[in-house]
């Protein structure tokens, strides 16, 4: 393990590298103020989620994964009570890369029909 | 790709796709609103009270508090979430706060070694090096390297002793009041308190001289 992996970083670290991240975040509180899941089920769910990326051997040594697998977190809890199946978030995921492409620059994107 | 001046990327006069995981969030978000699950504008509330409003000033007040109050302090160790709720900052998961101080023979460090459990109201949300495998696994086993690494060294004979944060549970370390600081006012005192020496991976910084 490199000695450096948990030192400190001079630089004041802002909360999300990138919107997707801010998103997500928010989209797991959000349902947890209204009551889906508690905060404790997050915490099972979310742990149990990094440990399986530890133990397939995709370790976050830095911490860069950790949103990625906070996404997967949050599908897994959504499948688990029947709010989101895989399908239909697949077809939703391919919709809104079509939209991006189908979109001139510089206009807003939005789904078809959506 | 070779141009003329007059012919035009097609693929530039589009929008980049986001990344792989923009997307399933997109796709989520969707999903989400369609059945009334989600409101956009309280994700953009939440968004903005995490980046904007809360994080580590927030718990050098309680802090500082701590070091000039002794009744302040006397109720933080009876009913921290209380009390900390008394300077504004409250939980939204229902989580309870305890504090942790240091003293000449004991040093608190917190780790979350299942996800990252932080004291998000008093801290804001934590760091990276908090996040990584490397801190949640080595902090438990190895707490003294770890504050090697951090550039803090203690006394052979300080106790080191480390929290495990969970979601019911979150501690706030309260470090060592230094030296030389009689007479600081709150403000003053609160600019010493560190995010990492609430964290316990840091100590609270000397005053200038």
């Amino acid at each position: 393990m490199p000695s450096d992996a948990t030192a400190p970083t001079p630089v004041p670290e802002r909360p999300f590298a990138e919107p997707w991240q801010a998103q997500a975040f928010a989209v797991a509180v959000h349902l947890s103020q209204r009551g889906l899941f508690t905060w404790t089920e997050w915490t099972e769910t979310f742990g149990a989620t990094l440990a399986m990326a530890r133990a397939a051997g995709q370790p976050d040594t830095d911490g860069s994964a950790y949103w990625r697998h906070w996404v997967t977190a949050l599908e897994v809890m959504l499948a688990a009570r029947d709010v989101a199946d895989k399908d239909t978030l697949e077809a939703l995921k391919a919709a809104w890369a079509d939209a991006y492409r189908a979109t001139p620059h510089g206009e807003p994107v939005r789904l078809k029909g959506g | 790709m070779p141009h003329d001046g007059h012919d035009h990327d097609h693929d530039h006069d589009h929008q980049a796709v986001p990344s792989d995981p923009a997307l399933r969030v997109k796709a989520l978000e969707t999903l989400l609103v369609e059945k009334g699950l989600v409101d956009p504008a309280a994700l953009d509330a939440i968004i903005d009270t995490y980046e904007t409003q809360v994080g580590p000033r927030n718990g050098a007040r309680v802090v500082a508090k701590a070091w000039s109050d002794p009744a302040y302090l006397a109720r933080l160790r009876d009913d921290a979430t209380a009390a900390i709720a008394e300077l504004g900052y409250e939980g939204r998961q229902g989580e309870h706060m305890v504090i942790v101080e240091n003293t000449d023979t004991v040093h608190n460090m917190v780790v979350c070694t299942l996800c990252s459990c932080y004291p998000w109201s008093v801290l804001g949300l934590p760091p990276v090096w908090y996040k990584s495998d490397a801190y949640r696994s080595r902090a438990v086993i190895d707490p003294r390297g770890v504050l090697a690494d951090f550039g803090v060294t203690l006394p052979e004979e300080t106790e080191i002793r480390v929290w495990d944060s969970t979601a019911e549970m979150r501690y706030l370390v309260i470090p060592r009041r230094p030296a030389g600081t009689e007479g600081m006012d709150e403000e003053a005192l609160a600019d010493l308190v560190t995010r990492d020496s609430m964290i316990g991976t840091g100590l609270a910084q000397e005053p200038a001289a």
